[in-house]
């Protein structure tokens, strides 16, 4: 693996950042707009739930859930520009392995979704009063967690959009919808009923959520959940570039890859 | 046992492509050696494309083996893509970059060192200094054409691979390219494959010709004399008859 290579990838997507507005305002755009909108729920839920810190435990969650949901966007963005210039044949003729590019995206979506979760930090404190102070340092291997499972999602969705063709975008972007009410992202996965809490318990989010209620609510907290949650993340990881690396096979084999256009060779 | 001076640039041994049950590629083998110019030509759907693709490895053959340089293009791609690089009318540049970062960006990817200068000597080399800053979207198709033959050149490959390159060139500026690409591998040791449909280029340019029909090379030659060999007064006429007749050709 040679780093340079993975490098070209963050400098096409820096250039592409700087000649379009269009791709910036997303960047945070539409994670403002989320946290606007339930900091004013959560504000609303503390004044008529008098004396639970909703600000804290609510709009916590959904600035970590939102920040997951960036890093899945920034890894499947960056595949769509190859997709939208028609640029696999340019790409994947080229030295560059299957891990340097997909080290690309992951590379790429780190800086992506930084700006977003940076903006949406600013917004919650600014106009409601939510620190990430009150989770303290544990706020950094949560962070971690989810960033390697919105990695796992994102590189899943780039399989599919590579195997079904560009209108299976569809089936990407509801990814994170899917996966938050198991995940225990807005309540206790307590709430759910059983057959629900197996896949929650499979989920790493489920660990970081719970943890991070009970950090906010100040109860104790298992470390050991924590590690479950980040095994699992990494985990996810491994399975979502192994289901990329079969796909991209398959697409060579099928000659898919030089005739992406035709969206599937028959 | 060849030297390393002395090795093909490019060994294709028994490829085979089956979509299906269809073959799109049977039982092709052939060489470029260093310095060498081949012509891959053949009417549409030939196999001339999928034959690039299986050696660019993007595509995956049946069956036979493709190396670059003694380097297996399956077992070690990235070693073996090192050291190509190709263009081809479908597959132009992001139109959403300009010619500088697209040249940038695929300098990186193919490890150029002192990038900055490789790329402006080839904007300079390729008459691109006035679009330098222009987004490869907004380019006419010669001047797109331009951009993706000096970004095959970046790297100074040892095997340039062009699908078509003067397609959609006016015929100074194809001239000119021909010119450019002729003083490659004198100057260099590098190898080309070349598809055309232009026999005339093809005359000028290629050292040999492969004549492919139906995935399979039916003839292999000189492009000066293989007319006269096989009862024909033009490469062109040639061409039509392996297009529509082969098997009315002389062994």
């Amino acid at each position: 693996m040679r780093f340079s290579r993975t490098l070209a990838l963050l400098e096409r997507q820096w250039y592409l950042l700087r000649g379009s507005p269009t791709r910036v305002v997303p960047l945070f755009g539409f994670v403002v707009i989320d946290i606007v909108l339930w900091g004013f729920i959560t504000r609303y839920l503390d004044m008529t739930a008098g004396g639970v810190d909703f600000v804290t435990s609510l709009l916590g969650a959904v600035v970590f859930w939102d920040y997951c949901v960036r890093v899945l966007h920034g890894v499947t963005m960056t595949f769509f520009e190859d997709v939208w210039s028609r640029n696999f044949l340019n790409i994947f003729a080229s030295p560059l392995t299957l891990v340097e590019y997909l080290g690309g995206q992951v590379l790429s979506s780190l800086f992506t979704s930084a700006i977003g979760l940076l903006a949406m930090v600013v917004i919650a404190t600014l106009l409601f009063g939510w620190s990430i102070g009150a989770y303290g340092l544990m706020a950094v291997p949560f962070v971690l967690v989810l960033f390697l499972f919105g990695v796992a999602m994102g590189v899943v969705g780039a399989a599919i959009i590579l195997r079904f063709g560009p209108a299976a975008e569809w089936f990407v972007w509801p990814i994170p919808a899917l996966i938050a009410p198991f995940g225990g992202v807005y309540y206790p996965v307590s709430t759910l009923p059983g057959w629900m809490h197996p896949i929650a318990r499979a989920l790493p989010v489920s660990y970081v959520f719970e943890g991070l209620r009970a950090i906010a609510a100040g109860q104790a907290f298992a470390p050991g959940s924590l590690a479950m949650g980040a095994g699992l993340a990494a985990l996810y990881v491994v399975a979502a570039c192994w289901t990329f690396a079969r796909v991209y096979q398959h697409a060579v084999r099928t000659g898919l890859i030089a005739r992406y256009s035709a969206e599937t060779i028959t | 046992m060849y030297t390393r001076d002395r090795m093909p640039v490019l060994s294709v041994s028994h490829l085979r492509k089956l979509y299906g049950t269809t073959p799109a590629v049977e039982e092709v083998s052939f060489t470029i050696e260093p310095k060498e110019t081949v012509g891959l030509l053949g009417p549409n759907g030939a196999g001339k494309t999928t034959t690039i693709n299986m050696i660019l490895g993007v595509l995956e053959p049946t069956a036979g083996s493709v190396s670059i340089e003694g380097i297996d293009v399956t077992r070690r791609r990235t070693q073996a893509l090192q050291r190509t690089n190709f263009a081809a009318v479908y597959a132009p540049l992001p139109g959403n970059l300009t010619v500088l970062e697209n040249l940038m960006v695929f300098a990186r990817m193919y490890g150029v060192r002192d990038r900055r200068m490789r790329v402006a000597s080839l904007i300079e080399q390729f008459d691109l200094v006035r679009f330098r800053d222009t987004k490869c979207g907004v380019l006419s198709s010669g001047e797109q054409t331009r951009v993706a033959l000096a970004k095959a050149m970046l790297n100074e490959p040892h095997l340039l691979l062009l699908d078509e390159p003067t397609a959609s060139l006016d015929p100074a500026t194809a001239q000119d390219i021909r010119a450019r690409l002729r003083a490659f591998t004198q100057q260099g040791s590098g190898g080309v494959l070349w598809t055309s449909h232009n026999m005339l280029e093809v005359e000028q340019v290629c050292d040999r010709v492969l004549f492919l029909s139906h995935g399979r090379i039916l003839l292999e030659g000189n492009p000066r004399t293989l007319p006269a060999e096989h009862g024909k007064g033009s490469l062109e006429e040639l061409f039509i008859t392996v297009a529509r007749e082969p098997l009315t050709l002389d062994a």
